[in-house]
């Protein structure tokens, strides 16, 4: 018994000594945790976004959002334009070990592309793929394509041999009864390796020190702590128990701007609010929809006091938008941002006009999880709502329950944030959003709306290889868009980060994605 | 006692087993598992095969006896949410809860007992009143309203203790703890508070009701008569005499302890079972309600089964009292 | 305590039942009356408890605003401070939410809802364990078997855990328009369900008692029908334990849908009570808007403190041994 008690504290001693080593440690509390350590399982920017400190794609990012090389050192396209040939960096490995070859990218391509895969639609002109030798791949795309290098950004890389291994090579699908190996389990090439991780508590990451780039950065660890609550996130930042956040809630920017010990990074995130609407026949009520009239759509346009929200739910701290898509984003015109104007007697006539029943009730679907204060602008907008007559009923719930519904079209009206990720193009909210579902398109066309002319110059735009020329058709579509108040946009949301004093360089980027492998902290701290 | 052993731990069981089939029940037909575990692209011919892949076409006996069966080996599912075995994320959680209600059952004795014969010594003393209506104050504050003022006072105005977390834990084997380290010890300190405030009333009144009527016994007076020191009777015969009931009260206010954390957890952004089981709840994530349900009742149940057996085994009399009762009971 | 010697007097009873005597009752009235004037804490927990649940109960009157009312809320009215404050505003007393909507008229909504839900829920489980008691006791065999095993199930599950599982597959399983007007009901539900227990256990123990007197016998003799003889002779005896149990449970009720509506699974935002006001305002706990959550606390407290404090003097009025 005794010397068990001894072992047990020479066991924990150890423990301690070897947290107290001299360790750079950025504490990240985000303000909800990653869906799973596979980012094919759960399509959503943020898991891609932090499993990108784990896995990489072909191409990435630099840190003026400029697209560079990094699995693949070059590129060309082949004589017949849908062919893509990437040769690939030589002397990567896997964290387990093993090489980066062609026939990693050929798994991990099929793996995305798969029938069962969500982020399907994120590689939409993908037909197949073919190792040409060790260090080279072909790509053939179902026609000519201007924006794969933008999608591969975001397709991550596994690796064959270990995917084979571990009955891994079809994305996570519980259905299968089994738990999937990648969830729980990463192995890429990236700059930090996975140590350990209990969802919804903690994930470590620790410094790839075999990484092929040379490193920008000077953590040996990254913990990530979900924080769902935005008080305690404020309390740990300003007590130092985390470093860094990547969710600082605006209503307390002023407070964490005041503390000595805290540095807060704001700008507007590139991500732009709209109100989405359903176009099916009936509502969820088994009324008659009204939605499908444009007059309506407008008439719900009309009644919410843009300015009010700005000023007091967003703090000032949002723009307000016209158009669906960020300034920043090709594609964009200032035409495309025109308002028309808050004007509640308007907006009555309009129902009126198009005969809408007084206290008409439908269901508004927002998350709690979801945007920059959602719940406080979904309760607002369903104020302004109600005084022109209508009776929307709130349904605010996590994004993973709310989800389903909206994909299954089981609810009515709904909010959506669209950032143009991966692509930061405006043809990604026309290809995913606006145009008619179809295959790999309109994936999140909730609303189930069809308009050819929209969809015949998207589809224009997908083959146009001329920068000017598809940047030309694309503001078209939005102007359609616009016209007819499909989605109704509200602003493009405020952005805050903040870091601890001790957290010497963290740059901000307008896609609110955190890339660490930029960022350093003080080694004395 | 054999009989009333066989006999106590076949009640717990039939209880266990009751509890099973609400688990399962709700497992089965709240939320369609098929619907929540396919991916949103699966064909009708998925689900069809999943359906009877999963055995949901089986009878409700079949069903229920598998769903019985995997539980008492530990296996309850996949979690729909964080696509991993459930059994390993609870058990990942369940050192956090446990050290948590363990240094809340510790200050609820520590601070408990002593101001219990406090109010019992001096009965009617202004002291003892102002206790009295603390204790009182501490049965009708909401733990979560303790919770956040505690946050309020020593995380946001004084910054003396951190507000969420556990702080850095130090793993022996699968178990990690937080007591090993400076930052895990002051990080308990704060939910442990807020956790043991309502068990702290508690056992104050236990041991103050249990103080006087001993403190009138017959051989308090005799010990008074022979002269020994009011201070030492007080302390030390009676109340050890109380103490039994208290800890008797303690081991079966634990679960309940455990099922509390829960609120605590969700203050304090504890990583334990209760914010495990609260976030399953926020995402219909019915594997891990079930599973949480089974084990809280389960650790339930053995404990209450546990002191039922230990007083048993020290006064033969509720044997018989017990063996009557249930009798009576048919 | 006055309805049960009404049922005593207005029974037809038969000669042969002798008379529960109302003078005792009459005596124990008076002995609690009088305990209860010399008691100023009582005293003081009754009058706050009475003027919590008047002006809760005149909320549609006296308050200055319809928090429930979604087209009443005006954002440019958002998180004013109260009234001492500098930037306060008439007319609202303790400042508005980031809704706009005043704190004071939540408070009092919020009370109501709070209040109701508590006491319908120790009714819901009074009256289901009075008669379930009642039945096991009085007719034992296998009804007896059936409820004291239910409620052994129930009671070996912690009571939080009950009411949170129901409210959660209830709302998981409800469409989005019956959610929000269920919301109270299932709550009521929610919390009596894990509560009904206690009552059915000891009026069980009484019943068991009384049904083997020579009166009950006798009465069941001359086949005065079963349930008179519950509600006239077994149940006034064991209304004093009963009582006290439901006073204390009727705090506990209220702290539980507190805790429920904080941990979210309770009354939605849009229908605040006490709890779901704590939860909003937790979240404003670093951006000075301390008001939206220290006011509902506050009065959370109190409501539960005089619920409890004449639970406690109603315990140790009816216990002759704490005399």
């Amino acid at each position: 018994m005794k010397t068990r008690n001894l072992l047990l504290i020479s066991a924990a001693l150890a423990g301690l000594s070897g947290a107290a080593q001299a360790e750079n440690v950025l504490t990240w509390g985000a303000n909800r945790d990653i869906g799973s350590l596979d980012p094919y399982s759960y399509g959503d920017s943020f898991t891609i976004n932090v499993l990108n400190h784990v896995y990489e794609g072909l191409v990435r990012y630099d840190k003026d959002l400029k697209i560079e090389p990094a699995l693949a050192e070059s590129w060309e396209i082949l004589e017949d334009n849908i062919t893509w040939r990437f040769h690939l960096r030589e002397g990567v490995t896997f964290h387990n070990g093993n090489p980066f070859t062609a026939e990693d990218v050929v798994a991990s391509l099929t793996r995305v592309s798969d029938e069962t895969s969500p982020l399907k639609g994120n590689l939409p002109a993908y037909v197949s793929s073919e190792v040409v030798d060790d260090l080279t791949v072909d790509v053939t795309l179902n026609g000519t394509y201007p924006l794969l290098l933008n999608d591969l950004t975001n397709i991550h890389i596994f690796d064959n041999e270990w995917m084979t291994e571990n009955n891994a090579l079809k994305p996570t699908d519980i259905g299968a009864g089994t738990e999937g190996y990648a969830t729980y389990n990463a192995n890429g090439t990236g700059p930090f390796v996975v140590e350990s991780r209990q969802p919804d508590a903690k994930t470590v990451f620790v410094v790839n020190p075999d990484w092929w780039d040379e490193p920008q950065h000077n953590l040996d660890r990254i913990e990530l702590t979900p924080v769902t609550s935005a008080a305690t996130r404020v309390a740990a930042l300003l007590s130092g128990e985390i470093n860094f956040t990547n969710d600082a809630p605006v209503q307390d920017l002023p407070r964490l701007a005041a503390a000595p010990n805290v540095k807060v990074l704001e700008g507007v995130d590139l991500r732009t609010v709209m109100i989405g609407f359903p176009f099916r026949e009936t509502l969820t009520t088994g009324e008659a929809n009204p939605f499908k009239d444009r007059n309506v759509r407008e008439a719900l346009y009309r009644a919410i006091d843009l300015d009010l929200i700005h000023q007091r739910v967003m703090r000032g701290k949002s723009r307000i938008a016209g158009a669906t898509i960020a300034p920043e984003i090709p594609g964009y015109v200032e035409a495309l941002d025109d308002l028309p104007g808050f004007d509640p007697d308007a907006a009555r006539n309009l129902l009126a006009e198009a005969g809408v029943p007084e206290g008409l009730e439908f269901e508004f679907n927002c998350l709690s999880d979801g945007l920059v204060n959602e719940e406080q602008f979904c309760q607002a907008i369903a104020s302004m709502w109600t005084r022109i007559g209508l009776s929307p009923k709130l349904d605010v719930a996590p994004r993973a329950v709310q989800s389903p519904k909206r994909t299954n079209g089981a609810t009515d009206v709904y909010t959506l944030g669209w950032a143009t990720l991966p692509l930061l193009d405006s043809y990604s909210p026309l290809l995913q959003i606006f145009h008619s579902k179809d295959g790999n398109a309109g994936v999140f066309n909730w609303g189930d709306w069809s308009y050819p002319e929209v969809d015949a110059l998207i589809d224009a735009a997908g083959s146009e290889l001329d920068l000017t020329a598809r940047l030309n058709l694309q503001t078209q579509a939005l102007q359609i868009v616009k016209d007819e108040m499909i989605m109704i946009p509200l602003h493009q949301q405020p952005m805050a980060w903040a870091v601890t004093e001790n957290v010497a360089d963290m740059p901000l980027f307008s896609d609110n994605k955190p890339r660490l492998w930029f960022a350093m902290v003080d080694s004395d701290s | 006692m054999i009989a009333f052993l066989i006999k106590r731990t076949a009640n717990a069981a039939f209880v266990m087993l009751a509890v099973a089939l609400l688990a399962f029940v709700i497992f089965r037909f709240f939320g369609d598992p098929v619907e929540m575990m396919v991916n949103e692209q699966a064909t009708q011919q998925d689900r069809i095969e999943l359906r009877e892949r999963l055995g949901l076409n089986d009878g409700f006996v079949t069903q229920y006896t598998r769903f019985v069966t995997n539980a008492v080996q530990g296996d309850f599912g996949i979690s729909y949410r964080n696509q991993q075995d459930v059994m390993v994320l609870i058990k990942d959680r369940f050192p956090a809860t446990f050290e948590l209600v363990l240094v809340a059952t510790v200050i609820s004795l520590v601070v408990g007992i002593p101001l219990g014969v406090l109010t019992a010594v001096h009965r009617d003393s202004r002291l003892a009143n102002i206790l009295q209506l603390g204790s009182i104050i501490g049965v009708s504050l909401p733990s979560f309203v303790v919770g956040i003022l505690l946050i309020l006072a020593f995380s946001v105005s004084l910054g003396w203790l951190p507000a969420f977390g556990r702080g850095d834990t130090v793993d022996i084997g699968w178990w990690s703890t937080g007591l090993l380290t400076p930052s895990g010890r002051m990080a308990l300190i704060l939910p442990s508070l807020s956790l043991s405030t309502f068990q702290i009333t508690l056992v104050m009144r236990l041991v103050r009701a249990e103080m006087l009527e001993t403190l009138r016994a017959d051989y308090i007076k005799f010990a008074r008569a022979r002269g020994v020191p009011i201070r030492r009777v007080q302390w030390r015969h009676a109340l050890r005499n109380c103490l039994m009931p208290v800890i008797t009260l303690t081991g079966m206010q634990i679960g309940n302890l455990i099922a509390f954390a829960l609120v605590t957890e969700t203050v304090f952004q504890w990583p334990g079972m209760g914010l495990l089981f609260i976030q399953a709840v926020t995402f219909v994530d019915i594997p891990v309600m079930a599973a949480y349900l089974m084990i809280v009742s389960f650790i339930f149940v053995a404990l209450n089964t546990l002191v039922d057996i230990t007083y048993a085994w020290v006064d033969p009399r509720l044997r018989d009292d017990a063996a009557r009762a249930g009798g009576a009971n048919g | 305590m006055k309805n049960t010697s009404d049922i005593t007097k207005g029974g037809t009873a038969s000669p042969l039942i002798p008379q529960k005597p109302s003078r005792l009752t009459k005596l124990r009235e008076s002995d609690l009356w009088f305990s209860f004037w010399s008691h100023p804490s009582a005293i003081f927990a009754a009058a706050l408890l009475a003027f919590v649940t008047i002006t809760a109960f005149l909320a549609p009157f006296i308050s200055p605003q319809n928090p429930y009312d979604l087209g009443a809320l005006e954002l440019w009215n958002s998180e004013i401070p109260p009234i001492w404050d500098a930037q306060g505003q008439w007319p609202y007393l303790l400042g508005t939410d980031t809704q706009g909507r005043d704190i004071l008229s939540a408070i009092l909504y919020g009370s109501r809802i709070s209040l109701i839900i508590g006491f319908a829920s120790v009714i819901l489980a009074l009256s289901v364990g009075l008669a379930l008691g009642l039945i096991a006791g009085y007719f034992g065999g296998w009804a007896d078997n059936i409820i004291m095993r239910i409620g052994d199930v129930l009671l070996s599950m912690p009571f939080i855990l009950i009411a949170i599982l129901i409210t959660a597959v209830a709302s998981a399983s409800l469409p989005t328009g019956l959610k929000d007007v269920l919301a109270a009901p299932i709550l009521i539900f929610a919390i009596a369900v894990p509560s009904w227990v206690q009552y059915a256990r000891t009026v069980r123990a009484s019943a068991m008692v009384e049904a083997k007197k020579e009166y009950v016998q006798a009465a069941k003799l001359i086949r005065v029908k079963s349930w008179r003889i519950m509600l006239n002779h077994i149940l006034p005896n064991c209304m004093t334990p009963i009582m006290v149990a439901a006073t204390l449970n009727f705090g506990l009720a209220i702290l539980s849908e507190a805790t429920l509506s904080f941990l979210g699974v309770g009354m939605p935002p849009d229908q605040p009570s006490l709890g779901t006001l704590i939860r909003i305002g937790n979240q404003y706990l670093f951006s000075g808007l301390w008001w939206i959550v220290v006011f509902p606390s506050i009065q959370l407290c109190l409501i539960v403190l005089s619920v409890n404090m004449i639970g406690d003097w109603l315990r140790d009025a009816l216990n002759p041994k704490l005399r």
